[in-house]
């Protein structure tokens, strides 16, 4: 097989010593991590690898030679070359031969210990592959391969050669952490060799991290314990709770900011990720709340807005009360029951008259509730705008009592009329098999069926035209509420950190890789480059989307439509599986 | 070693087919689509022009006419950046992988490498898979040259 040595472009230009990095059997891949130049004392460089190999759990040896010269390397240069080979003994060894100013380079790998019929040491042919040292040492693969903790070696070669190379140079930080200003015994050549890199901000976030965090963990536990507490188990306020979004919204903040703070350590990556996108998605939240707060206030906006805010519901009230007329007259040319509609009319007025009485009993205090709510956006855009829904929940309460009223009569009237139809056939549904099974009524029986059937099918129209009235209108206030809910998600759930990062970095996030053949000279070894394949954007969204409320639709669109048909109560928004209709 | 060879594609534009040898175990092979013609951009841009002004007699809003030419100069970006392929290249290296790149009339280039370890065996499937539709002919070529390469590695890693 080919023989393929992975070469950092970073010493491409270095002196000529010794390679040193990974041997991997099985794929017949040399990776090459450093370059060890001379003068050296074998002793101290068996001891380096040693250590190395100890805290990284990577096979770490000598692999080859480095020459990096003027000319083609003297007979003496190439003698004390080979001799080294016996020094450090290493199957194959590999000798890469770069003369200065030239392209192109030449490749040896030869195989001592083979039990060689020809009587010669064999020879393999090498394909040169240059890799990015600093790119492939911060880059994450996706999809993660074997866990960080395991083997080195065996396991991590046989997920594929490709991971394998990754997950060698990452692991090989100690071998990178002296530079030439370094008084080390080994001079070495790597990425960080013209100087480690750092950042005096991240070493002292890195520093202040510890006592904030555990300050803002104490604050965090005190709050959730003061609303875990048993006053808000009582049954009002926690049927509020669980009614308004912005308690759910509330929660869910605390529990992202719980998490942030945590005073464990992210143990992996994906974990680190998560608690940035967090963090950056709180801050967002906050900044354009506060933007929106600043907005409100100024200019006396909240004022405007309330004085505004009466005359509206009055309008909503004056136009329910116009529709209801028209419903009682004759809508649409359609002719209606007359007592029925006088009836189903008239107890909707009142319903409507006793709204608008409320609220103008509450307009004097409207101002002070928005100024105060209006604060609130303090906490983040997402709860401001959670709050803006539950206040148009509560505004327009009275078209769900409306529709409520509608349903249940109209279903009542759908299971009377389907219940009535079987009787006419003679037959009757056995709740105990849940079937329908046949029946012989008595004459009476048969009687009274028929002549409530009669009733409630043409009473049918009446009952139908206002449950359809009054359910486009809660399905429009529920459409309304849905897209509030949609845009809140969307800031929760956003991983934009990972998006920047892709954007800015796109090298962290790596897909794969991809490869482009360089120069080629008949008779030279083919030389590839292997760059970084990002991710794409969607793949980025999918793999570090946030997990958000969890308030999305539950029904297709074909159960919906079937529950409407039969009158059956539609809850879109909210999780209570233990409400009964 | 450079080898070109002239096919057509399922609509009958012209595509050429550029072989590259690198070594016995590298291969590429280059597929070349023909060009955004001129003649198609103005017949486009002229229709939708003339229908914006149309719209705009009917409704004396001049806002449709900077919509129409909103409209055409995203259309346009986006077909080059999404959907016009310029290139596409299938870059065979044995014992490391297959590559396939397409690169788009904007520049942009989207690459696929597949690690030979997880290559079994290199087919020709009933839908045409390159986006740039070429016809059986060319694809017996690739799929001659593929296998020989897929041969070569096979009889190279059984020996030692």
């Amino acid at each position: 097989m080919v023989l393929k040595a992975f070469f950092p472009t970073c010493c491409a230009s270095a002196d000529s010593g010794l390679l040193v990095g990974r041997w991997v059997p099985e794929q017949s891949s040399a990776v090459v991590l450093a370059v060890v130049h001379f003068p050296f004392i074998p002793i101290q460089v068996k001891e380096l690898l040693a250590q190395v190999q100890q805290a990284s759990r990577v096979g770490t040896a000598v692999l080859g030679t480095w020459c990096h010269c003027q000319q083609e390397p003297e007979e003496s240069l190439g003698h004390f070359l080979e001799g080294l080979g016996a020094v450090f003994p290493h199957e194959p060894w590999l000798q890469l031969c770069r003369e200065r100013g030239s392209k192109f380079w030449s490749c040896k790998a030869t195989h001592r210990q083979v039990p060689a019929t020809t009587g010669a040491a064999s020879e393999d042919q090498v394909m040169l592959i240059f890799y990015d040292q600093r790119k492939v040492l911060l880059s994450q693969l996706h999809p993660p391969t074997a866990p960080p903790d395991h083997q080195a070696g065996d396991a991590t070669a046989s997920t594929g050669d490709l991971a394998a190379v990754f997950d060698t140079v990452a692991r090989s930080e100690l071998l990178f952490r002296s530079d030439r200003f370094d008084e080390a015994p080994v001079r070495l050549s790597h990425w960080q060799s013209e100087g480690v890199e750092a950042s005096i901000l991240v070493e002292l976030a890195k520093r202040a991290s510890g006592p904030v965090c555990l300050l803002l963990a104490c604050l965090l536990s005190l709050v959730s314990a003061a609303s875990a507490c048993r006053l808000f188990k009582l049954w009002p306020l926690s049927f509020l709770g669980s009614k308004l979004s912005t308690c759910e919204q509330l929660r869910h903040r605390l529990e992202y900011l719980t998490l942030i703070f945590s005073t464990q350590k992210a143990k992996d990556p994906t974990e680190l990720m998560r608690k940035a996108n967090m963090l950056i998605s709180v801050l967002l939240d906050v900044a354009l709340g506060l933007a929106l707060l600043s907005w409100l206030h100024g200019k006396n906006r909240i004022g405007q807005l309330a004085d505004a805010l009466v005359p509206v519901a009055d309008h909503v009230a004056k136009e329910l009360q116009q529709l209801l007329q028209w419903l009682m007259g004759a809508p649409a040319g359609l002719k209606m029951n007359r007592a029925l509609d006088q009836v189903l009319g008239r107890f909707f007025l009142y319903h409507i008259h006793l709204w608008i009485s409320y609220i103008h009993l509450m307009s004097p205090f409207i101002e002070h509730i928005l100024w105060h709510l209006g604060l609130s956006a303090c906490l983040g855009l997402t709860v401001a705008l959670s709050i803006l829904s539950d206040i148009i929940a509560l505004l327009t309460f009275h078209i769900y009592c409306f529709y409520v009223y509608g349903a249940r009569l109209y279903c009542l009237k759908v299971y009377g009329l389907s219940s009535l139809w079987r009787l006419f056939r003679g037959k009757k549904w056995n709740v105990l098999r849940q079937r329908v099974d046949s029946c012989s009524y008595d004459l009476d029986q048969l009687f009274i069926g028929t002549l409530l059937f009669t009733i409630l099918v043409f009473l049918l129209p009446t009952t139908a035209l206002y449950y359809l009235v009054f359910t486009l209108l809660r399905l429009l206030v529920v459409a309304v509420q849905g897209l509030i809910h949609l845009l809140v998600d969307l800031v929760n759930s956003l991983p934009l950190y990972s998006l920047g990062l892709r954007l800015c970095r796109p090298y962290r996030l790596a897909a794969g890789v991809k490869f482009r053949v360089l120069e080629h000279q008949a008779g030279r070894p083919l030389r590839l480059l292997m760059e970084i394949n990002p991710l794409p954007y969607s793949r980025v969204v999918n793999t570090y989307r946030l997990p958000s409320c969890g308030c999305h639709p539950k029904h297709s669109w074909g159960s919906l439509c079937r529950k409407l048909f039969f009158g059956e109560l539609i809850y879109p928004w909210r999780q209570k599986e233990d409400k009964q209709d | 070693m450079k080898e070109e060879q002239s096919f057509s594609d399922i609509c009958g534009g012209r595509l050429a087919l550029q072989r590259r040898y690198y070594s016995p175990s590298c291969r590429e092979f280059c597929l070349s689509c023909p060009r955004l013609s001129l003649r198609s951009l103005t017949a486009v841009t002229c229709t939708v022009w003339l229908a914006a002004y149309g719209l705009f007699i009917l409704c004396e809003n001049s806002m449709i006419l900077s919509a129409a030419i909103f409209i055409t100069l995203l259309g346009l970006l986006g077909y080059l950046h999404f959907v016009k392929i310029d290139q596409e290249t299938l870059l065979i290296i044995d014992s490391l992988g297959i590559q396939m790149t397409s690169s788009y009339a904007s520049g942009k280039e989207s690459t696929t490498f597949i690690e030979m370890s997880k290559v079994k065996d290199i087919v020709i499937n009933e839908a045409i898979y390159m986006s740039s539709k070429p016809r059986l002919d060319c694809l017996i070529e690739v799929y001659r040259s593929c296998q020989e390469i897929l041969a070569h590695q096979k009889a190279t890693s059984a020996s030692p």
